[in-house]
């Protein structure tokens, strides 16, 4: 089981956590994507195969979100997770 | 009687016990295990293996074994262990496994917990190289946590070495007392290390009782330690492996360091006619010390030269060693009688074979954690490759030659001898024998992986320690490839059995999910509930009186509540306070209504949606203040809706000046519903004026009782008049009585969780999660009313623009009428049309939908169900069919209102 550092606690046991998956941003204005657009920001997520950018939220401690570059091949935690 | 006097440091003479196996009784001493027991009585054959039925014995000193297998019956029915493990206690009463060990058909009332550590340091193994390994971390002030599996610290040390000059025993001695006066230091008999993970996160298992004949109340029999170490030391040793020959599987073929260490630890010779067979120079100790227990010996050696020391110490006892010469085969019946030895097979006599074959670092929790192996072809072992951070491996562990002996020579790599391959046993605990690999390899599979899985070698409760290796070497010999090339299959914790109770600690029984209960489930209990189990919560479903079935409990339930008042408790709707100056901006991101024109003192509904359009909560919005909302969810969904309206306000919203919090637990809710209800309230409450007009629906009015805050809402999921009774929840049991006695009147009738839902079905109400399945738009259910066609954008929105979210196909959810109104449709049941003709249309029969919800109406007087079906709102009227059993039930299909249409009810 990892430790996963959560930016405000330090680092704590893997299932303390829940994952949000890849940090994709709410598009700024909704109604100008194309219904295809949309949909692929509705249901399409990257899967990389090396770093990946996500959310993570330390749900079972002080239930903070934050983002994190995690590699996907190794379960790293690349970075200090960001506030 | 095969006791060796001088001999057993772990054996306590002086005091006796008895142990039964296989129905015979057998004397012991405090320190023998079942394994010592049966050998020093001569007891070789002891049960039959898996799928051939041969017999089987003890051949290794330890978890290695992959044969001794017990059933022990007494004190405690326990399938599956290994006689070298089971230390006696007093009564004991075992027997040998035939083929599969059996479950206790009992309860397991023992005790099991779980202790969680962090350490500088965790030193794995207690052997000489553990032991120096703590004692070094202890000294430069590292807490230290040790852990060792066997009973004693000293690992494979026989008693007969020294360490710096002095008897190796003593030395052990003062470590253990060194380490044992560091107050930063726990150091743990009985306790393996069975599961690495990742960051220094290792489990291990304490046996804390099955030792003792007598175990103190209240200690728990097992315990897992969950120990997070800054650096981990591997100091697991080495495990000696056999070579593959014919009948190699006969009882009285054992490890030679098995018998080795038999002698000296309890005192027991496993043979008196001894054939050693090696490959390697360490069985020479085995047959020396054997020798000097009074057996008489033979070495055979594989290698060409015999190490010129070794020889010389065996000419002095009088074994004779001959070089070049393999072991072909076995002769006797239970127990082996005669060894057949070269080309030639020459027969041999003796009652013990010890094989050596090398030995195998232990180097599993270097391979949890996905440490890579490298092969040394030259001792033919995987060793520890590169170097994992934070993990050191040290001693025999590491494959390093031992430091101590300095004559050492070579070893011949061995896999197998000459000898028909059906009866070369590899897994003999799987009964695989070397032909197995044969003809996984002549089915083309050339990955050990493959290899094990076809084989099934490495699968049994030993995981293939003493098997693994040896298959890897046969399949590379048939494969005509390196060893090195084959490399390993994975080492998965965990390394020995643990029992699913060990890891189920005190988390079983009620403590298992614990249950969340209302403050007044004790009137519940006492007013006989029925409960059912809602989320995490436990609630009243009905309150059936005498004689009553639960339809008859819930139809008279329903005819009270809309006849008269019923009560209900309502408390488990999750519940969130919404404070800020932004919490009406972050209501209105959040539901598809608006919620930033609902005025102080107001309720509205509102539909919470993900952003695919598609419903995934409901409730109601209570404004208290212009800056604080008491929002409400689904009992079941309220953890997912709190969390999923944090991760909006923290990672898309940050700027909104808006906290969240649960207070589900703060507030009890009653909700007092029917026609009645308002003269139940008013006599309770007599400071507001709860006439339609001052008090109207979708309102609510703070007032006090004796003191108490409380909050009343006109809000019905029923469509009767209702009101909603909020208060603290330490006064929720005195006003829940307070209400009932008031009701007295009218007959006030508590009612359940299942009239609820009748009563609200009754009225085209759909709960999410039941009438929904995240494919339902708000539109689907007929909830368009509640989608704000005034707000730019709020979650889900931009999905109702989508083509199919127009398609008139759609399924919508509408109500269904069983034409011979007596059936009641279960509930999934599909929903098939027919063709214009009125025949069943051919398969595949077109399904339109499925009934979601579905019961008996005590105000319809007939069942009726919800359902979705396609285009269901433009079907109405229509008749379609339900299959229930073998028949088709017709069924007309309604709107989804089927009591007071008009909301006449609704204000009283």
């Amino acid at each position: 089981m990892q430790l996963i550092p959560c930016p405000w606690c330090g680092p704590r046991e893997e299932t303390e956590f829940h994952p949000g998956g890849p940090a994709i941003p709410y598009p700024a204005d909704p109604a100008e994507l194309s219904d295809e657009a949309w949909a692929r920001f509705v249901f399409v997520r990257p899967n990389p195969k090396g770093p990946s950018t996500e959310w993570w939220s330390h749900a079972a401690g002080c239930r903070r979100w934050f983002t994190v570059l995690r590699d996907t091949r190794t379960h790293r935690f690349l970075t200090e997770p960001a506030r | 009687m095969s006791r060796v006097e001088g001999y057993g440091w772990a054996v306590d003479r002086s005091r006796c016990l008895t142990v039964t196996v296989n129905g015979r009784t057998f004397p012991a001493h405090p320190g023998d295990t079942l394994a010592s027991v049966l050998l020093a009585h001569d007891v070789v054959a002891l049960g039959t293996s898996v799928t051939l039925g041969r017999p089987r014995g003890i051949t290794g000193a330890w978890t290695e074994d992959p044969t001794g297998l017990v059933q022990i019956e007494e004190p405690f029915p326990e399938p599956m262990l290994l006689a070298t493990t089971v230390e006696v206690t007093d009564g004991l009463v075992a027997r040998g496994v035939n083929g599969r060990g059996r479950l206790a058909q009992v309860p397991d009332h023992a005790r099991y917990d779980r202790r969680y550590t962090h350490t500088d340091v965790l030193v794995v193994g207690a052997g000489p190289a553990g032991l120096t390994a703590a004692r070094d971390a202890a000294r430069a002030g590292r807490s230290v946590v040790l852990v060792d599996d066997r009973p004693t610290p000293g690992g494979t040390l026989t008693g007969t070495e020294r360490i710096d000059g002095r008897p190796a025993r003593e030395v052990v001695d003062d470590v253990v007392a060194e380490l044992a006066a560091h107050p930063d230091v726990t150091h743990l008999q009985r306790t393996t290390a069975f599961g690495h993970y990742d960051d220094g996160f290792v489990l291990a298992l304490e046996r804390r009782t099955d030792h003792l004949t007598h175990a103190p109340a209240g200690r728990s029999r097992q315990r897992v330690h969950r120990i997070r170490a800054g650096r981990i030391v591997i100091a697991t040793g080495a495990i000696e492996r056999p070579v593959a020959f014919e009948d190699d599987d006969r009882p009285g073929v054992m490890l030679a360091s098995a018998a080795r260490d038999l002698v000296h630890r309890h005192g027991v010779l496993a043979g008196r006619e001894v054939v050693v067979a090696t490959t390697n120079d360490s069985a020479y100790a085995a047959a020396c010390d054997l020798a000097d227990a009074g057996a008489r010996v033979r070495v055979l050696d594989a290698r060409s030269e015999v190490p010129r020391g070794r020889a010389r110490r065996c000419a002095e006892r009088g074994v004779p060693v001959t070089a070049d010469t393999t072991v072909r085969g076995t002769r006797g019946s239970e127990r082996i009688t005669r060894v057949l030895v070269g080309d030639d097979r020459a027969e041999l006599p003796c009652d013990l074979l010890l094989v050596s074959g090398g030995w195998s670092p232990a180097v599993h929790l270097f391979g949890h954690v996905g440490g890579a192996l490298a092969y040394d072809a030259v001792r033919g072992a995987f060793v520890p490759g590169a170097p994992l951070p934070g993990v050191e491996v040290v001693g025999a562990a590491s494959g390093a030659p031992d430091p101590d002996d300095p004559e050492e020579t070579p070893p011949r790599v061995l896999w197998r001898t000459e000898g028909d391959p059906t009866r070369q046993f590899v897994d003999l605990a799987r009964d695989a024998t070397v032909d197995d690999i044969a003809r996984a390899v002549g089915a083309g599979m050339t990955h050990l992986e493959h290899v094990k899985r076809y084989t099934t070698i490495g699968t049994a409760h030993d995981q293939g320690r003493t098997s693994g290796l040896l298959a890897a070497g046969i399949t590379a010999e048939l494969l005509g490839r390196p060893v090195a090339d084959l490399g390993t299959t994975t080492f998965r914790p965990p390394y020995t059995p643990v029992a699913f109770a060990a890891l189920a600690g005190r988390e079983r029984g009620e403590l298992y999910d614990p249950v969340r209960t209302t403050a007044i489930h004790s009137r519940h209990v006492a007013a006989g509930a029925e409960f059912e189990d809602v989320g995490q919560w436990r609630r009243p479903r009905y309150y059936p009186r005498p004689g009553e079935d639960m339809t008859a409990a819930v139809l008279r339930e329903c005819a009270a509540v809309r006849g008269g008042v019923g009560i209900l408790d309502a408390s488990t709707l999750g519940t969130i306070d919404v404070q800020g100056p932004d919490a009406e901006v972050l209501l209105d991101h959040l539901y598809t209504n608006l919620m930033s024109t609902l005025r102080v003192g107001r309720v509205r509904y509102g539909v919470l949606c993900g952003h695919d359009g598609m419903v995934v909560d409901d409730g109601t919005v209570l404004r208290l203040a212009p800056d604080r909302f008491l929002v409400t969810t689904t009992t079941g969904n309220a953890a997912a809706v709190l969390d999923r309206m944090e991760q909006w306000v923290q990672t898309e919203w940050p700027h909104l000046r808006v906290r969240l919090t649960s207070v589900t637990d703060h507030w009890s809710v009653f909700a007092v519903v029917g026609p009645r209800s308002r003269a139940v309230i008013g006599r309770v409450f007599p400071g507001p004026d709860v006439s339609n007009d001052a008090f109207g629906f979708m309102t609510w009015q703070g007032t006090t009782l004796d003191g108490v805050p409380v909050r009343l809402a006109r809000i019905s999921f029923s469509g009767e008049l209702a009101y909603e009774v909020n208060v603290a929840s330490t006064y929720a049991p005195a006003l829940w009585d307070r209400l009932l006695a008031a009701g007295e009147p009218e007959g006030i009738t508590p009612y359940g969780t299942e009239t609820m839902h009748v009563l609200r079905a009754e009225k085209g109400y759909p709960i999410i999660g039941q009438d929904t399945d995240g494919t339902v738009s708000p539109h689907d259910l007929g909830l368009g009313w509640a989608v704000s066609a005034k707000k730019t954008d709020f979650v889900g929105r931009r999905s109702f623009a989508r083509a199919a979210n127009h398609d008139p196909a759609r399924k919508q959810l509408v109500s269904l009428l069983p034409t011979d109104a007596t059936t009641k449709l279960p509930e999934g049941s599909q929903i098939i049309g027919f063709q214009d003709d009125g025949a069943l249309p051919p398969p595949p029969v077109p399904m339109l939908g499925h009934v979601t919800s579905s019961y008996h109406s005590a105000e319809l007087g007939r069942p009726f169900a919800l359902a979705l079906v396609r285009a269901g709102r433009e079907r109405i009227g229509e008749v379609v069919h339900v299959p229930v059993g073998t028949a088709l039930v017709p069924a007309r299909i309604a709107a989804t209102v089927l009591v007071d249409p008009e909301g006449a009810r609704r204000d009283g």
